[in-house]
C-alpha cells in the first residue's frame, strides 16, 4: 500500500447540508452562465459563426466595388433595399440584413441552439453535467440562455460591422427608400434598431424548435439541419396562397414584417402579429424541450 | 459494456431515432393542426339559388317601349314564400353586366338578401340603347324591376307593389341609385359608389367656379367611357368598384363570355354610334370635335345627373368615393351628400383610397367599406342593428404592407360630414416670381397627371407624373415645421394674363420630399379656363382655383409645390400655341383639415394579446420556477434514517426500457464506507443501467436508490457526493486534458480549492500531455483522465464503470491501489467490471450479477476463499472418474476434456490426490478452485462468456 499523501481526508466533504449535497454546492450555482459562455466560446464553430458576421458585411461590400452590375428591379416596392445598398451606411446594413434575415441568420440561430445540448451529448459529457449535478432545467436554461446571447452577438455582429463598413465606405447618409419618406440618420437608426429587434423575435422560432430536436437527439447535425429544414418547409408552404388563411398560422408568415418599420408611417401591424405568433411559438416549443429533457433518459 | 454486441446499439439507437422523428413529427402536426383549426373557422360555401331570366320592362318616355333585360336572382337559402327577406338591386358599372357584380351580389345573397342583378339596357344581351341612366329608361326600367321584385313571394315588401329594397351600385350603377330613388319612393336605403353629382361637370371641370360650358373637356376619360360603350368590348369601365366584396363593380368580364352581345340583339349597329342613343352620340361628338360643351349637350348630359333631382331622395343614403379617382372626384360625393342631407334625408359619407384609378384599393379599405355597406343596408332595408354612427370616415395611405407587397389604408371618423372644406383650414405660404409659360400647339407635348383607368397602376406615375420644362410655373413653400393631414381640396389663388384674353391652365399641389422627390396625390388636377384675361399679369384679376380634394398627410420637413401648367395628357386644351404669364395672388395655399379620431382596428386588439401573452408567460414562468423549487426542497431534505451513514443504499431496483427491455429485474446492494465493492457481471447483465440510474441518468422504473439516506433522484443535489465515470470518458475534444478538468470543476460552481487538481492530475498520470487536446489522446489516456476527473472534489462514493479499461498493466496495478487508497476515511468506492480478476484483485467486496439479478454478494475474501471443488489434470481421466466415484462423499462435477472438477465434500486435496496415485493414475495438476469463479461460471453460464471476455 502507498502512503497516503495523494488522498486526504476531506473534513469539509461530509455533507452537512439538509440536502445532503456537498459542501460549496448549491443547486442554482452550477454551471454558472459564465462557465457555458467559455464552453462555446472556446469552440471552432462558435468562432467562425462570429467569425463570419463580421466577415459578410466585408465580403459585400468588395463585391460592390465591382462596379456596376445589371439592374434587375424584380423585387416590388422593397426592391429599392437593393437599388439603395449603397447610399449610405445605413442602407448598406438594410441590405446586408434583407439578404441575411431570411436563411443566413436562420442557420446561425439554429446552429449556436441545436447544436448546445445536442453536441454535449455525441461527446458523452452531457451525463458528467448531470452527473454533477446540474439540475436538468437549470442545464437546459443555462444552455438555451447563452445560445440565445450568441444568436443575439451575431446578429449584433453582423449589423454593426455592416453598419461601420458602410458609414465608412459610403457615408453617414439619411436611410432612403421608395416605401417611406427619407428618413434622418438618427430616426433611421432607431429604425435599424426596432428592425434587429423584430428579427431577433422571429428567430426565437428557430431557436426554440432547434431546442426542442437538440435535446431530442444527439446527433447535433440533426438538430441544426432539422430546424433549418422545417423552417424552410414552413416558407414554402406560405409561398403557396392557396392554402389562404392557413399560412397566417405557419411560423414562418410574418418573418417579412420587419420591412414594414421602414415605411413611413410605421406599420406595426404585422410586426405586432408577428411578434404574437414567433412568441407562442417559442413558447410552445421550448415548453416541450423543457418537458422532454427534464423526464428523458439520458442514454448517450 | 464499453462495446456492446451491434443488436444492443442498435436496441439502444433505435428508440432515440424514432424519438427525434417524432418529435419532428409532432412539431409538423402542431402547425398543421393549429391550420387545421382556422381552417375550420372558414365559412362553408353558400348554398344560393339563382335564377337567371330575360325580363320584358317598358319604359321610355311613355312607358310603352319593351325592352329585355337579362337577369339574376340570388336567392338566400332560407328565403321562401313564408319567410321572405328584404332585397337589394344591385347595378354594375359602365361597360358591364350583371356578371360583373357576381361576386357582390352573392356576399349580399349570403347575407340574406334576395339580390337582383341586370344588365342595363344597351349592354350585354340586355336589348335597348344606352341613354346613361335616363330617367325615362334605364331608371324607368329599374322602377319595373321593383315592380317585378315586389311581385315574388320570396321578398318582403312594405305594401303590395312596394318592395323592401335597398339598391346598391358603383359607377353607373351609383348615378342609378340615387335617380332611382329620386324618382321612386319605393326605394328603402341607397349605397352609390364612385359616382357622379353632376356629369357635364365630370367631363368638363372647371375649378374657378365656372360651369361645364367653360369646362375643360377630360377627353382620356370620356374617349374610354365612349369607347366602352360603343364597341360592346371586355372591359366594364367604373367596373373596378370600391371593394372585390360587397360593393358593386367587380372585376372585367373576359370578352369571350360575352357570346351574345349588341350585334345581335340591337341589329345593325351605327359605327360610329355603337349602341348609344343617337342623342347621346351626337352630343359626345359635338364635345370632343371642339373641346367644349354646347348648351344643349350640357343639358343632355345634366338630364343623366343626379344634381337638381336629389331634394325628392327620401331613402337613406350612403355615398362611398374614392380619393384615387380622376374621373368622379371627391367632389361629385361631396356635391350629391349636400343636395341629399338639404331635406333631412340620413346621409353619410365614407371616402375610401381606391376609385377608378386606385381600384378596390387596400384590403383594409375594402374591409371597411364592405362593412360600412352591410350595416347601412341592415339597418335601414333589413332594419337589423343600431343605425350607423360616423357621418364621415375616411382613410389614408399609411404606407406599404410589407407582407402582401401592397398598401395600407388606416381609417379615420368624424361626427359631423365636414364637406371638402375640411373643419380647419390652414394656411402654407408659397412663393415664387411671375413666370412666363408656353401652350404648346395642339396639346402636345403635354404633361402626365394621369392615366385613366389604369387602376392601381397609376399610383405608381407618382414618380413620374412630368411637367414639360418652359410649359408649367413652379411656387414652392419652405420646408413644413409640423406634418399636416389634409382631408378635403385646398385652395390657392393665382393670377394670369395672356395676349389672347383666355387660358387654360391646369393648377395641381405636388408635396416634394426632403430629397426632391415630388408627388402629385392620385394624379388629381384641377383645370380652369380663364376669360377676359389682360396682357400683362400685374393687372390681372385674382382667381381662386379650388384644387382636387385629397386625403394625405404631409410630412414635416416636406414643401408644397404650386404648378400651373399649360397642358395635360388627359385634357383637351386650345390648339392655337400661346405664352401666358402666371403669378400667385395670394402667397398661400390654404390646406383643410378634418378633427377626426383613428378608426380601432384589430390591430389595438393585437397588441394587448401580445402584451397579455409575454405577461401570461413571465408569470407562468414565476409559477413553476417557485412550485419545482419548492417541491425539491421538500423531498431534498427528506433523510431515510437506516441509510443514513451508508454511501449507496439500492433497494429493488427494476428498470425497463420503452421497448419494453427489462434491463434491470431486481438488484438490492449496498456500498458501506471503507469498501471497494465491485459489481461483477458480463455484457449486459445490467451493470451500467444500474450506474446509469445511480447518476440520475435514467429514472428506474421501480425501486430506490439511497445515498447517505437521500433519496435519489436526477439532478438530486447528493449527487455532489459521487465522483462517476460511466460509460466511458465524455470531454469536450476541443479542449485540452487540463482544460477539460477546469471546465467541469466550473460547472460544478463549487470553491476551487475543493477540487484538489493536484491530486486528480497526479492520478492521471498524464505528465505534459495533459497540455494538449483531449481529441489527441489515446484510449487510456483519455480513461485515466476521466478517472481523475471523477475523483475531483475527492466525493464521498466513487462509481467508476470498467476503470481499467484500456490501461496498460502498470496502469492497472497502479490504479488498484489507488482506489484501495481511496476507500479510507469514509469514502467507498464502486467499481463495475466484467472480469472477474479485476474484481478480486481491487475490491473488498462483489456483488455479481447476471441477467439483471443479483447472483451473489459480500466480502470478496468470502466469495473468492477456497471453495471445496478442485481441478485435477490426470493422464487417464475415465479411470480416474471410476477411482473418485468410489470415494464417498466425493463427486466429480460434470466438466470436460481431460480435466475433472470434484467437489471433495470435506476429504483432503492430499488424500484424493493419494488415492489416484495408488490407483495407478498419473496427476499432472492440481488446481484448488475458488467460490467467485464457481459461482460466476455457473450463474453466469457458458453462453455470455463469448461476449464478456475481451
Amino acid at each position: 500500500m502507498m502512503a497516503q499523501t495523494t488522498v486526504e481526508p476531506n473534513a469539509g466533504d461530509s455533507g452537512g447540508t439538509p440536502s445532503g449535497a456537498a459542501a460549496g454546492y448549491r443547486p442554482f450555482a452550477t454551471l454558472p452562465l459564465r462557465a457555458e459562455f467559455r464552453r462555446q466560446a472556446s469552440r471552432r464553430r462558435t468562432q467562425l459563426a462570429l467569425g463570419f458576421m463580421v466577415l459578410l458585411p466585408l465580403i459585400i461590400l468588395i463585391a460592390f466595388q465591382f462596379g456596376s452590375g445589371d439592374d434587375d428591379n424584380g423585387r416590388g416596392e422593397f426592391g429599392s433595399l437593393v437599388e439603395f445598398a449603397t447610399s449610405g451606411g445605413l442602407n448598406f446594413t438594410l441590405f446586408t440584413l434583407f439578404v441575411s434575415a431570411s436563411f443566413l441568420l436562420v442557420v446561425v440561430v439554429a446552429l449556436f441552439c441545436g447544436d448546445t445540448v445536442a453536441s454535449e451529448a455525441s461527446w458523452g459529457s452531457l451525463r458528467y453535467l448531470l452527473a454533477v449535478p446540474v439540475p436538468r432545467a437549470r442545464l437546459l436554461a443555462v444552455k438555451l440562455l447563452v445560445a440565445l446571447t450568441y444568436s443575439a452577438l451575431a446578429l449584433l455582429l453582423l449589423a454593426g460591422t455592416a453598419l461601420l463598413l458602410g458609414t465608412l465606405r459610403y457615408g453617414w447618409e439619411p436611410l432612403r427608400s421608395t416605401v417611406a419618406a427619407q428618413l434622418e440618420p438618427g430616426e433611421g437608426l432607431l429604425r435599424l434598431l426596432a428592425v434587429l429587434g423584430y428579427l431577433a423575435v422571429v428567430l426565437l422560432v428557430v431557436a426554440g424548435l432547434a431546442v426542442l430536436l437538440s435535446v431530442s437527439t444527439d446527433a447535433a447535425l440533426g438538430a441544426v439541419g432539422g430546424a433549418v429544414l422545417l423552417w424552410i418547409l414552413s416558407s414554402i408552404l406560405d409561398q403557396i396562397t392557396a392554402l389562404g388563411v392557413l399560412r397566417a398560422f405557419l411560423p414562418t408568415h410574418y418573418s417579412t414584417a420587419w420591412l414594414g418599420l421602414l415605411s413611413t408611417p410605421i406599420q406595426t401591424d404585422d410586426v405586432v402579429r408577428g411578434a404574437i405568433s414567433a412568441i407562442s411559438y417559442a413558447t410552445l416549443f421550448w415548453g416541450l424541450a423543457f418537458w422532454r429533457f427534464t423526464r428523458k433518459d439520458v442514454v448517450s | 459494456m464499453r462495446s456492446p454486441s451491434p443488436a444492443a446499439w442498435i436496441r439502444r439507437a433505435l428508440p432515440t431515432r424514432r424519438r427525434a422523428l417524432a418529435a419532428a413529427a409532432a412539431v409538423v402536426v402542431v402547425v398543421l393542426l393549429a391550420a387545421g383549426v382556422a381552417g375550420t373557422l372558414r365559412p362553408a360555401e353558400p348554398d344560393l339559388r339563382t335564377e337567371a331570366a330575360l325580363i320584358t320592362v317598358r319604359s321610355g318616355p311613355t312607358g310603352d317601349e319593351p325592352v329585355e333585360l337579362d337577369t339574376t336572382l340570388y336567392l338566400p337559402p332560407a328565403a321562401a314564400a313564408d319567410a321572405p327577406v328584404p332585397a337589394v338591386l344591385l347595378g354594375h358599372g359602365f361597360g358591364g353586366t350583371k356578371e360583373s357584380v357576381r361576386a357582390d351580389a352573392e356576399e349580399f345573397a349570403d347575407r340574406g338578401y334576395a339580390v337582383l342583378t341586370w344588365t342595363a339596357r344597351g349592354f350585354g344581351r340586355s336589348g335597348g340603347q344606352i341613354h346613361l341612366d335616363h330617367p325615362d329608361y334605364e331608371v324607368r326600367d329599374a322602377q319595373r324591376l321593383l315592380d317585378w321584385l315586389a311581385a315574388r313571394p320570396e321578398v318582403v315588401t312594405d305594401a303590395t307593389g312596394d318592395p323592401r329594397v335597398g339598391v346598391v351600385g358603383g359607377s353607373y350603377g351609383g348615378a342609378l341609385a340615387l335617380l332611382l330613388a329620386a324618382q321612386d319612393q319605393r326605394v328603402d336605403a341607397i349605397v352609390p359608389m364612385i359616382t357622379w353629382n353632376d356629369l357635364a361637370r365630370s367631363f368638363l371641370p372647371e375649378q374657378s367656379g365656372e360651369g361645364p360650358e367653360q369646362g375643360v373637356f377630360k377627353k382620356g376619360w370620356a374617349g374610354l367611357f365612349f369607347g366602352s360603350g360603343g364597341n360592346p368590348g371586355p372591359a366594364p369601365l367604373g367596373g373596378s368598384g370600391p371593394a372585390g366584396g360587397l360593393a358593386p363593380g367587380g372585376g372585367s368580364v373576359p370578352g369571350g363570355s360575352l357570346p351574345e352581345n349588341a350585334a345581335t340583339t340591337a341589329g345593325a349597329v351605327d359605327p360610329s354610334c355603337g349602341r348609344f342613343a343617337p342623342d347621346v352620340c351626337a352630343a359626345y361628338l359635338r364635345i370632343a370635335t371642339t373641346g367644349r360643351a354646347d348648351p344643349d349637350a350640357v343639358a343632355l348630359l345634366r338630364r343623366s345627373s343626379p344634381a337638381g333631382k336629389l331634394d325628392r331622395v327620401e331613402a337613406p343614403t350612403l355615398l362611398v368615393q374614392g380619393a384615387a379617382d380622376t374621373l368622379f372626384p371627391l367632389t361629385e360625393a361631396d356635391a350629391n351628400a349636400r343636395e341629399i342631407a338639404a331635406t333631412g334625408t340620413p346621409v353619410q359619407v365614407a371616402w375610401f383610397t381606391g376609385g377608378h384609378d386606385g381600384g378596390d384599393g387596400p384590403k383594409t379599405d375594402r374591409d371597411r367599406v364592405r362593412h360600412l355597406t352591410a350595416r347601412w343596408l341592415d339597418h335601414y332595408v333589413k332594419g337589423e342593428g343600431p343605425a350607423p354612427a360616423d357621418d364621415f370616415t375616411f382613410s389614408r395611405i399609411a404606407g406599404f404592407d410589407a407582407l402582401n407587397r401592397g398598401l395600407v389604408a388606416s381609417g379615420f371618423r368624424a361626427t359631423g360630414y365636414p364637406g371638402v372644406g375640411g373643419t380647419g383650414r390652414q394656411p402654407v405660404s408659397v412663393s415664387g416670381p411671375a413666370q412666363a409659360i408656353a401652350n404648346p400647339p395642339a396639346g402636345n407635348p403635354a404633361a402626365i397627371s394621369s392615366v385613366p383607368f389604369a387602376g392601381e397602376l397609376s399610383s405608381l406615375l407618382d414618380g413620374v407624373a412630368g411637367d414639360i420644362p418652359g410649359q408649367h410655373a413652379r411656387f414652392e413653400s419652405a420646408p413644413l415645421p409640423a406634418a399636416v393631414d389634409v382631408v378635403g381640396a385646398p385652395t390657392v389663388s393665382i393670377r394670369a394674363a395672356s395676349p389672347t384674353g383666355t387660358a387654360v391652365l391646369f393648377v395641381k399641389l405636388y408635396d416634394v420630399a426632403g430629397d426632391g422627390a415630388a408627388t402629385l396625390p392620385n394624379g388629381l388636377v384641377a383645370p380652369i379656363r380663364l376669360e377676359g384675361l389682360p396682357a400683362a399679369v400685374e393687372d390681372a384679376e385674382p382667381v381662386t382655383v379650388t384644387l382636387p380634394a385629397i386625403v394625405r398627410r404631409i410630412e414635416a420637413g416636406h414643401r408644397l409645390r404650386v404648378v400651373v401648367a399649360t397642358s395635360d395628357q388627359a385634357y383637351a386644351t386650345p390648339v392655337e400655341p400661346a405664352v401666358y404669364s402666371v403669378a400667385l395672388a395670394s402667397g398661400a395655399v390654404t390646406l383643410p383639415t378634418v378633427a377626426s379620431e383613428p378608426i380601432p382596428t384589430d390591430a389595438v386588439v393585437w397588441r394587448w394579446v401580445l402584451a397579455g401573452l409575454i405577461a401570461t408567460i413571465v408569470v407562468g414562468l414565476v409559477v413553476v420556477v417557485a412550485v419545482l423549487r419548492r417541491r425539491h426542497q421538500r423531498r431534498e431534505s427528506r433523510v431515510h434514517p437506516e441509510y443514513a451513514g451508508v454511501p449507496l443504499a439500492v433497494r429493488e431496483l427494476r428498470k425497463e426500457y420503452a421497448d419494453g427491455f427489462v434491463a434491470v429485474s431486481n438488484v438490492d446492494f449496498e456500498v458501506h464506507p471503507g469498501q471497494v465493492v465491485g459489481l461483477l457481471g458480463p455484457n449486459g447483465a445490467g451493470k451500467t443501467t444500474t450506474l446509469r440510474v445511480l447518476m440520475g441518468l435514467t429514472q428506474p422504473t421501480a425501486g430506490e436508490v439511497y445515498v447517505f439516506g437521500h433519496r435519489l433522484v436526477p439532478g438530486a443535489p447528493v449527487l455532489s457526493r459521487i465522483g462517476a465515470l460511466v460509460e466511458g470518458p465524455g470531454f469536450l475534444p476541443h479542449l485540452s486534458g487540463q482544460d477539460n478538468l477546469t471546465a467541469y470543476w466550473r460547472a460544478t460552481g463549487r470553491p476551487w480549492a475543493d477540487a484538489h487538481f493536484d491530486e486528480a492530475l497526479e492520478i492521471a498520470g498524464l505528465g505534459t500531455s495533459v497540455h494538449r487536446k483531449v481529441r489527441t489522446y489515446s484510449h487510456g489516456m483519455r480513461q485515466r483522465l476521466a478517472i481523475a476527473q471523477a475523483m475531483l472534489g475527492l466525493p464521498q462514493l466513487l462509481v467508476l464503470d470498467e476503470p481499467t479499461d484500456g490501461l496498460d498493466p502498470p496502469q492497472i496495478a497502479e490504479m488498484r491501489r489507488v482506489l484501495r487508497r481511496y476507500a479510507t476515511d469514509g469514502r467507498a468506492v464502486l467499481v463495475s467490471s466484467h472480469l472477474l480478476a479485476e474484481v478480486e484483485q481491487t475490491c473488498t467486496h462483489a456483488v455479481v450479477v447476471t441477467k439483471g439479478q443479483i447472483v451473489a454478494s459480500g466480502p470478496v475474501e468470502e466469495i473468492v476463499g477456497e471453495s471445496p471443488s478442485v481441478l485435477l489434470e490426470v493422464t487417464d481421466p475415465v479411470a480416474a472418474r471410476e477411482v473418485l466415484d468410489r470415494l464417498a462423499g466425493v463427486s466429480v462435477l460434470p466438466d470436460g476434456d481431460g480435466q475433472l472438477v470434484v467437489d471433495t465434500n470435506g476429504t483432503a486435496r492430499s488424500e484424493v490426490v493419494a488415492e489416484l496415485v495408488r490407483a495407478g493414475i498419473g496427476v499432472d495438476r492440481v488446481v484448488p478452485r475458488r467460490r467467485l469463479e464457481d459461482a460466476f461460471l455457473a450463474l453466469v453460464g457458458e453462453n455470455s462468456r463469448g461476449s464478456g471476455d475481451r
